[in-house]
């Protein structure tokens, strides 16, 4: 399980979170939704501990991520898989060695590399693409590998950072369909932050919004889908609102 | 702290140092023995135009070789490579820190101080003094050579001058220096890539601050081992 606790967190004069509590049960997928700038990614970012809260604290199975030394951050990184919004791939390697990048670090022979590099590419529809280099892929296909790289470890946690973003619909419902497939057949519990609407109705069991910096709701779809929450709703209708007063854009006197 | 785990990772660095070695070092060898060729040259030109009426014209020989060898090769050298390899570590780091492949490497429990910094900087403190050396070679024979075919030197005179004043430390002097401003450029590369923010234009301030950095460090460190050494 993970667990946001009072997360403070601010670049400079910028406060981007301040008092984020969140806890994301095992075995589901959490969609984190907002506005952009809202710090989503930050928060994502506090899980794998790649920032640390300037207050507050984030737990992954009970471990507070920023007290935890070299040695065993390492190993709850080995249980989460990241990925990235622009995919994050490494454009001097290769495809497979993209993916192997992980698994070489698990100690796992090569024959068991290979097999998993198979695997994890077949699994996301890009099998045989391991010799290609980055810079030959679309969008779509990068995201893919990045989504191929962070399955391949196996993880028990996989974070996705805006997976939807700047693709076109058919290959955002590619990609969604790739997610809810890394969770049904892996059993992984998700975190995605978007501002997809759509891909958080189709890969989401809960969704959360953050708004000014900390959680202003949480529940399940259907529950999102109904709000009553004037800011949950102006979001998720696409409607322009004024901050102010809550109220969408065209009702104002 | 940080460093010393970072250099124990012999597991992550090790496989990187001598694809490094080979880009920071061997791709470097031809611009360095252009300047060397050039250098040698003057250096021979200047020497007769100087000594000329003054000194024994074998004296030619002495300064090109104790000139090349303990200042110009290795200053020369280590600026041009400020250029080429600070630059081009700045920029490839710089790159991967705001496309986020530095965090990437991270998430798969990879330090990026020992997967990115350890190899390069190694492999200038290891590579700098070997074109170092290269190019003391080169500037010394095109030293020579300049001064047989426009000099009227005989090769016997040139060699009497290049042994006249010539010490072991003159060598070992000059590759010192070059290893130092071999950690030096890779390490200014190295950190302005790594602390690079902003896209396009952060990685283009980062990689021109690398350069001057880089420079700057060699002119200091030269200053620095005149003194401690001479």
């Amino acid at each position: 399980m993970i667990r946001f606790t009072g997360v403070d967190k601010a670049f400079g004069s910028k406060v981007v979170l301040e008092g984020l509590s969140l806890d994301i049960p095992d075995g589901e997928t959490t969609v984190i939704i907002g506005f952009s700038g809202t710090g989503k990614s930050v928060a994502l970012k506090h899980i794998v501990g790649l920032l640390a809260p300037d207050a507050g604290k984030v737990e992954v199975d009970g471990q507070v991520v920023h007290q935890l030394d070299h040695a065993e951050l390492d190993g709850l990184r080995g249980q989460i898989g990241y990925v990235f919004q622009f995919a994050a791939l490494f454009d001097s390697m290769t495809v497979g060695d993209n993916v192997r990048l992980g698994l070489a670090r698990r100690g796992l022979e090569d024959d068991a590399i290979r097999e998993r590099i198979h695997e994890s590419l077949a699994l996301v529809d890009l099998a045989g693409a391991e010799e290609h280099m980055p810079a030959e892929l679309s969008g779509g296909m990068r995201k893919r590998v990045g989504i191929a790289r962070a399955i391949a470890l196996r993880p028990r946690y996989i974070l996705y950072d805006e997976p939807t973003t700047g693709l076109d619909p058919v290959t955002s419902a590619v990609i969604d369909q790739l997610m809810v497939r890394a969770r049904q057949e892996l059993g992984t519990t998700g975190v995605v932050v978007t501002h997809d609407m759509r891909s958080a109705y189709t890969v989401g069991d809960r969704i959360a919004m953050l708004y000014q910096g900390r959680i202003r709701q949480v529940g399940t779809i259907e529950e999102i889908r109904h709000t009553d929450d004037p800011v949950v709703r102006n979001f998720i209708e696409g409607r322009p609102f004024d901050p102010d007063r809550l109220v969408p854009v065209e009702d104002r006197a | 702290m940080e460093s010393g785990r970072a250099i124990a990772d012999v597991r992550t660095w090790g496989p990187h140092l001598i694809p490094q070695m080979r880009r920071l070092g061997v791709d470097s060898v031809p611009i360095a023995l252009f300047i060397a060729v050039f250098t040698g040259i003057v250096l021979s030109l200047l020497s007769k135009y100087i000594f000329t009426g003054a000194v024994p014209i074998y004296f030619v020989g002495a300064l090109v070789g104790k000139t090349i060898m303990m200042e110009l090769g290795p200053v020369l050298t280590g600026l041009a490579l400020a250029g080429r390899v600070g630059a081009n570590i700045a920029a490839e780091v710089g790159t991967m820190r705001v496309t986020e492949q530095v965090d990437a490497l991270e998430t798969l429990a990879y330090n990026p101080r020992s997967y990115l910094v350890v190899p390069r900087v190694a492999a200038g403190i290891l590579m700098f003094p070997v074109v170092t050396a290269l190019a003391v070679a080169t500037g010394i024979v095109a030293g020579w050579v300049t001064a047989i075919n426009l000099l009227d030197l005989s090769t016997l005179e040139f060699m009497k001058g290049l042994r006249l004043f010539y010490q072991f430390k003159d060598i070992w002097f000059g590759l010192v220096k070059a290893a130092s401003f071999g950690a030096a450029v890779t390490l200014a590369g190295c950190i302005m890539g790594l602390t690079t923010r902003g896209g396009a234009e952060g990685v283009g301030r980062n990689t021109t601050r690398a350069v001057v950095i880089g420079c700057e460090a060699i002119l200091v460190l030269d200053a620095f081992w005149a003194l401690v050494l001479l």
